[in-house]
């Protein structure tokens, strides 16, 4: 019986002697591979972006949302007969909370800036004085609003560094007077250059004191709180606590939702890892016709040498070796279009990242090992058939064929 | 005691006794040999003659171990393989007999050396010792300078003296050739006839099935067939 290397050698040197041939039989394959590349390079770069981009904004954070949903997700719950988030909420959260270090309220609104006759409109944020330790920002001129200043109902201005750029551009804004929303705030901070996240500028934002949004919306509920877990470890713990807290003050109707980032992250990732498998089921369709491409050649191959394999029957070669050395020739083609597609992939992803710096697409060490798993058994697959062809064919007919 | 009675006895290479061969074709039983006898001793030079249709080819199939007869029993040197199934009759193949063919049938990829060695890959021989042993078979049907072409840079005479060379590399019991001329022209003929009485000299046993009457004049034995039955079996010279 010959061992595995003399096989390979053997099917190694049938490739050889038709190169085009082989490329083109085993070109499905490639495509396959090059498009299961390509699809799982960009979910994993997108999960591992996402992933970045949400350590960023503080991992053992959790968001309290006005209104009930029983299934998790990202969007804004349903609004009932719920009872609005309140400024007493936070107070009661802040006291009584001991599994938070931190809590705040945020106030979504927007409207335009003035100063001196150039006007932005952008989003304007109402927080409490805790908001930047939560969100891991910070003021880097000036400073931030106190607790002071929040129930002192204050109009102070932190501005973002794209807002500051436009409105007051070389000139120093600490202090100057700007209309936010037709009403006269001071400027009393500048914050941290952050650039983007998640496709939002957070440099092109405005803060003020959520109390002061609240007057300048006329709004009576906040839009939600946000809090840090104590314990990272344990966030179900803070999940509880807060939850308890503010079963009490709405008559004992949990009528909020309170989730964690890792609950985002986790839905984030569950919708990303259905999306790349439908896509990968999607690429390896190509993958299918790639295997019957090989399936297809191999059996003209197969009629085509079948003096061939009368003579190897002939000489001594068992039915199992003649099955060996087709079975061996299908992967080693196969094989050789998985390293193919895998090159090209690798080659458009260096390309593309070269080409878009920051690109969320990755290549990982598990999909190579997958793709050249995938593209070996696609071969053993394809040349099942051909193979037990090869095999069962008889002796004395085979070396009479013409 | 099996040893004692070989050393002592001729030993025939080829023991078949009563062998029938029937096909089925759709529903028509075909008998291609219909109880033939036949010893060939070591060392003998046969030629296996008979028109077309006379069983020749399916005993010659039989002999080569490409086919099992359906009654009877084929002792090839010393071994009963008339029952072994196919892997254990590819081994036999491998071990006893060298083929020689009417096309030649070399592996058009491979250089003569490679199509030489051939045989010695299913046997299990190491590469370098393979290279070894089918360059000396190359040598012994003088064509050592030509064992990196490939067939298609040899002439006719030459292909077949490579298939001569790869038959004889397992040292087989014996050669068994199907028109071996019958692909090349005169004097190629010849010089092949040549090289199998210097190999059957030398102690080779020669089976060989042809239509052509000089070649089978040149054996010691011609063994004539005629529907499915042994018509002749006569020693020349």
């Amino acid at each position: 019986m010959m061992d595995l290397f003399e096989l390979l050698w053997s099917a190694v040197d049938t490739i050889r002697a038709s190169k085009v041939r082989a490329f083109l039989t085993t070109l499905g394959v490639i495509i396959g591979v090059f498009a299961v590349i390509l699809l799982v390079a960009l979910g994993e770069g997108a999960r591992q972006y996402l992933a970045d981009t949400f350590s960023q904004l503080g991992s053992n954070v959790i968001q309290i949302l006005p209104g009930k949903r029983e299934t998790q997700g990202i969007g804004p719950p349903v609004m009932g007969t719920a009872h609005r988030l309140t400024r007493e909420d936070e107070e009661a959260m802040a006291k009584r909370a001991f599994t938070l270090d931190a809590i705040s309220g945020i106030v979504n609104g927007g409207g335009s800036i003035r100063y001196a006759g150039r006007r932005r409109d952008t989003y304007i944020f109402g927080v409490g004085e805790r908001f930047m330790e939560i969100r891991q920002l910070k003021v880097d001129q000036g400073r931030f609003f106190s607790d002071d200043d929040v129930q002192a109902h204050r109009r102070y201005v932190v501005l973002g560094r794209t807002i500051q750029a436009e409105l007051f551009g070389e000139e120093n804004p600490l202090g100057k007077r700007i209309k936010v929303a037709e009403a006269e705030f001071r400027v009393i901070g500048l914050m941290e250059h952050k650039g983007n996240s998640l496709g939002f500028d957070l440099d092109d934002l405005v803060m003020i004191p959520e109390t002061t949004a609240l007057d300048l919306f006329g709004l009576e509920g906040l839009t939600q709180f946000i809090g840090r877990a104590r314990d990272k470890a344990d966030m179900s713990a803070a999940i509880a606590d807060v939850t308890e807290i503010l079963r009490r003050r709405h008559n004992d109707q949990i009528d909020f939702t309170v989730i964690s980032q890792d609950d985002i992250l986790g839905t984030l990732n569950k919708i990303m890892g259905t999306m790349t498998m439908v896509l990968l089921a999607i690429a390896s369709i190509a993958l299918v016709v790639g295997g019957i491409g090989i399936a297809n050649i191999m059996l003209v191959s197969v009629r085509e040498r079948t003096r061939e394999i009368g003579v190897r029957r002939a000489v001594g070669a068992t039915r199992g070796t003649i099955m060996a050395q087709f079975l061996v020739e299908a992967v080693a083609i196969a094989l050789l279009g998985g390293v193919l597609g895998l090159m090209a992939g690798g080659a458009v992803i260096t390309i593309a990242r070269w080409a878009v710096p920051g690109l969320p697409i990755q290549l990982s060490g598990w999909i190579v090992a997958v793709a050249i798993g995938f593209s070996a058994v696609v071969g053993v697959v394809s040349g099942v058939i051909p193979a037990r062809r090869a095999a069962n064919l008889d002796p004395v007919e085979a070396l009479r064929y013409e | 005691m099996t040893t004692i009675s070989s050393v002592s006895l001729p030993h025939p290479v080829i023991d078949i006794r009563r062998i029938q061969r029937t096909f089925l074709l759709g529903e028509t039983k075909v008998q291609a040999l219909r109880g033939v006898e036949l010893r060939i001793q070591a060392g003998e030079y046969v030629a296996i003659v008979g028109p077309s249709g006379s069983g020749k080819t399916t005993l010659m199939n039989l002999i080569g171990c490409l086919d099992s007869p359906t009654e009877g029993s084929y002792t090839l040197d010393g071994e009963e393989v008339s029952r072994l199934d196919d892997d254990a009759l590819s081994e036999v193949r491998n071990r006893k007999i060298g083929f020689v063919f009417q096309t030649f049938n070399l592996l058009p990829r491979a250089t003569a050396i490679d199509n030489v060695a051939l045989p010695l890959v299913y046997a299990g021989v190491p590469r370098a010792e393979r290279r070894e042993l089918a360059k000396r078979a190359l040598e012994r049907v003088e064509l050592a300078d030509r064992m990196d072409h490939r067939p298609d840079q040899l002439s006719g005479g030459q292909r077949q003296r490579v298939a001569i060379a790869r038959a004889l590399v397992n040292q087989p019991a014996l050669l068994l050739a199907d028109e071996p001329t019958g692909n090349l022209d005169q004097k190629t003929g010849a010089e092949i006839v040549k090289l199998f009485e210097q190999l059957n000299a030398g102690g080779m046993t020669v089976v060989l099935v042809t239509h052509d009457p000089g070649l089978a004049n040149r054996a010691r034995r011609r063994v004539r067939l005629i529907d499915g039955e042994i018509a002749a079996d006569e020693r020349v010279s």
